[in-house]
């Protein structure tokens, strides 16, 4: 599971960046690394654009998991480099700029954005997987989620949409509920398709979410 | 007591539906002169509710203009756009205005639409829809609330005879009988051969069934219906015949073609009535019931 990130377009990142004119650059070994987004050619890719704009880049790292605690060591370590910048310019996900809000007090600006948490099933082909409902559903759908994989998240079964096993939104994508009838079908478990599915919970934790274990 | 379309689904008539679609804006003339050709000619008259995701005046508002030119109108209502507070609350208000009929559908995606950077609610479906209405009948809300005063409509779904595959399709149909879908207007059909094999495992079950009639209105109509519009199937044969006539006579012949399938539906009694959509050509709806002998 990986958080999918885009990059920002150059124009959004100049923008974010207008008046910030020393700027560190923290880019994330795992997830935008993967996504070709963070990683470190695409940092010094960044910092290279930077210069030619007239930024004076003060320094950069490819944190190896920036949602983690190793990104306070990260920031200890470029620690003067940081000092002397105005703003982070992060190339991680908003995980990432989240947890580096917890030890620096400078602005952080994203240069990418963060589109969903997904996995990639093909090379270079990356899909939503999971929406984090908090009901799973799963057990009951042969696996395939229908809130994440059918474009309106429908719970009860296809809609008129569904078009010789495609989705009308998009030739290219499979019905969701055409994949979980056809794996119910070889599961010999289609009664769980015609079991009726209650309106969903959209407060299972209330927003924003947490949770304490203990 | 029933809706005066309800009686007549229950009387074992064949029942006339057709449907209007309300203006982008607040010219409502069309509209009304739409009602006021069809109110008299069919047993009910669908408001389409923002179809293909376009917005729109609102169904609700349509229905109202149905029932004061004394037409019986058939609320159409997607989940696409409000929450279910929100469709409660207008069943309540469609119900307190007289409105008894309600075709509960899930709603076109969003991104077919004007508005495509809107966010497609879908917090019902049209099953869970279907529900709500039937625990509204019974005096409670969806949050488990008494109502002071409960409501009461014909409850209708849709259903597509057409979809490939079509098995996932017939257990959400028995699923929206089961939840109390007294009527069923299908997707367009065309292939009276396949929609005979689909009435005979419809018939089992005791909701209505009003064949989809789409009216063709021209041969590249056809064609782009059957290759584009999921659930659609346009036989060649219809459109070599629609191909076979000059431009100027196509809808003409269109007019034809859907009196044609609706006279045998009825004659050989395929189906339970026929739910007549001319799509942005309701000027013609009364020519199709005149060449269905109707």
């Amino acid at each position: 599971m990986k958080s999918i990130t885009r990059q920002k377009s150059p124009e959004d990142i100049q923008q974010g960046l207008s008046g910030l004119d020393r700027v560190f650059i923290v880019g994330c070994g795992t997830c935008t690394t993967m996504t070709h987004t963070g990683g470190i050619d695409e940092v010094v890719a960044m910092k290279e654009r930077l210069q030619e704009q007239g930024k004076r880049v003060t320094g950069f790292t490819v944190i190896p998991t920036a949602c983690d605690d190793m990104t306070e060591l990260a920031m200890k370590e470029n620690g003067p480099a940081i000092s002397s910048a105005d703003c982070i310019l992060s190339m991680s996900c908003a995980l990432g700029v989240h947890r580096m809000n917890l030890y620096i007090g400078k602005p952080i600006i994203p240069a990418v954005d963060t589109l969903f948490i997904g996995i990639e099933d093909s090379p270079g082909y990356f899909r939503e997987a999971c929406a984090q409902c908090g009901q799973c559903l799963l057990g009951e759908t042969a696996g395939i989620c229908p809130i994440t994989a059918c474009h309106k998240g429908l719970v009860n079964g296809p809609c008129g949409g569904t078009n010789n096993g495609r989705c009308e939104v998009d030739k290219e994508k499979d019905c969701a509920w055409t994949l979980i009838y056809n794996r119910l079908k070889e599961q010999d478990r289609l009664d769980l398709m015609r079991k009726y599915q209650p309106p969903r919970n959209h407060h299972v934790t209330l927003a924003p979410r947490s949770l304490r274990i203990q | 007591m029933a809706s005066r379309f309800k009686q007549a689904l229950d009387s074992g008539k064949f029942v006339i539906t057709s449907e209007v679609a309300p203006p982008k804006g607040t010219n409502l003339e069309k509209m009304f002169h739409h009602i006021e050709l069809l109110k008299d000619k069919v047993d009910g008259i669908n408001i389409t509710d923002h179809q293909s995701s376009v917005m729109r005046y609102p169904s609700l508002g349509g229905c109202l203009a149905v029932s004061e030119r004394g037409g019986e109108p058939i609320m159409q209502m997607t989940c696409r756009d409000r929450n279910r507070m929100a469709l409660e609350a207008d069943l309540l208000l469609a119900y307190s205005r007289g409105i008894r009929n309600v075709l509960c559908l899930t709603g076109d995606a969003v991104p077919v639409g004007d508005h495509k950077e809107a966010k497609g609610v879908f917090d019902l479906d049209s099953l869970q829809l279907l529900r709500a209405i039937r625990q509204l009948t019974e005096g409670k809300d969806l949050g488990g609330n008494e109502l002071d005063g409960a409501v009461e409509f014909c409850m209708g779904a849709i259903v597509t005879p057409e979809a490939q595959p079509i098995e996932p399709q017939l257990i959400k149909f028995e699923k929206k009988v089961e939840a109390g879908a007294e009527f069923f207007q299908t997707q367009a059909i065309y292939d009276l051969e396949n929609f005979k094999k689909f009435m005979e495992y419809a018939r089992k079950f005791k909701a209505k069934i009003l064949a989809g009639i789409v009216l063709l209105s021209s041969a590249r109509m056809a064609k782009y219906m059957t290759q584009n519009v999921p659930g659609i199937f346009v036989p060649q044969a219809l459109i070599d015949e629609m191909s076979a006539v000059p431009k100027e006579e196509m809808l003409a012949k269109g007019i034809e073609i859907a009196g044609r399938a609706i006279a045998a539906l009825k004659k050989d009694k395929i189906c339970d009535g026929v739910h007549i959509m001319a799509i942005g050509k309701e000027e013609v709806v009364p020519d199709i019931l005149e060449a269905a002998g109707l």
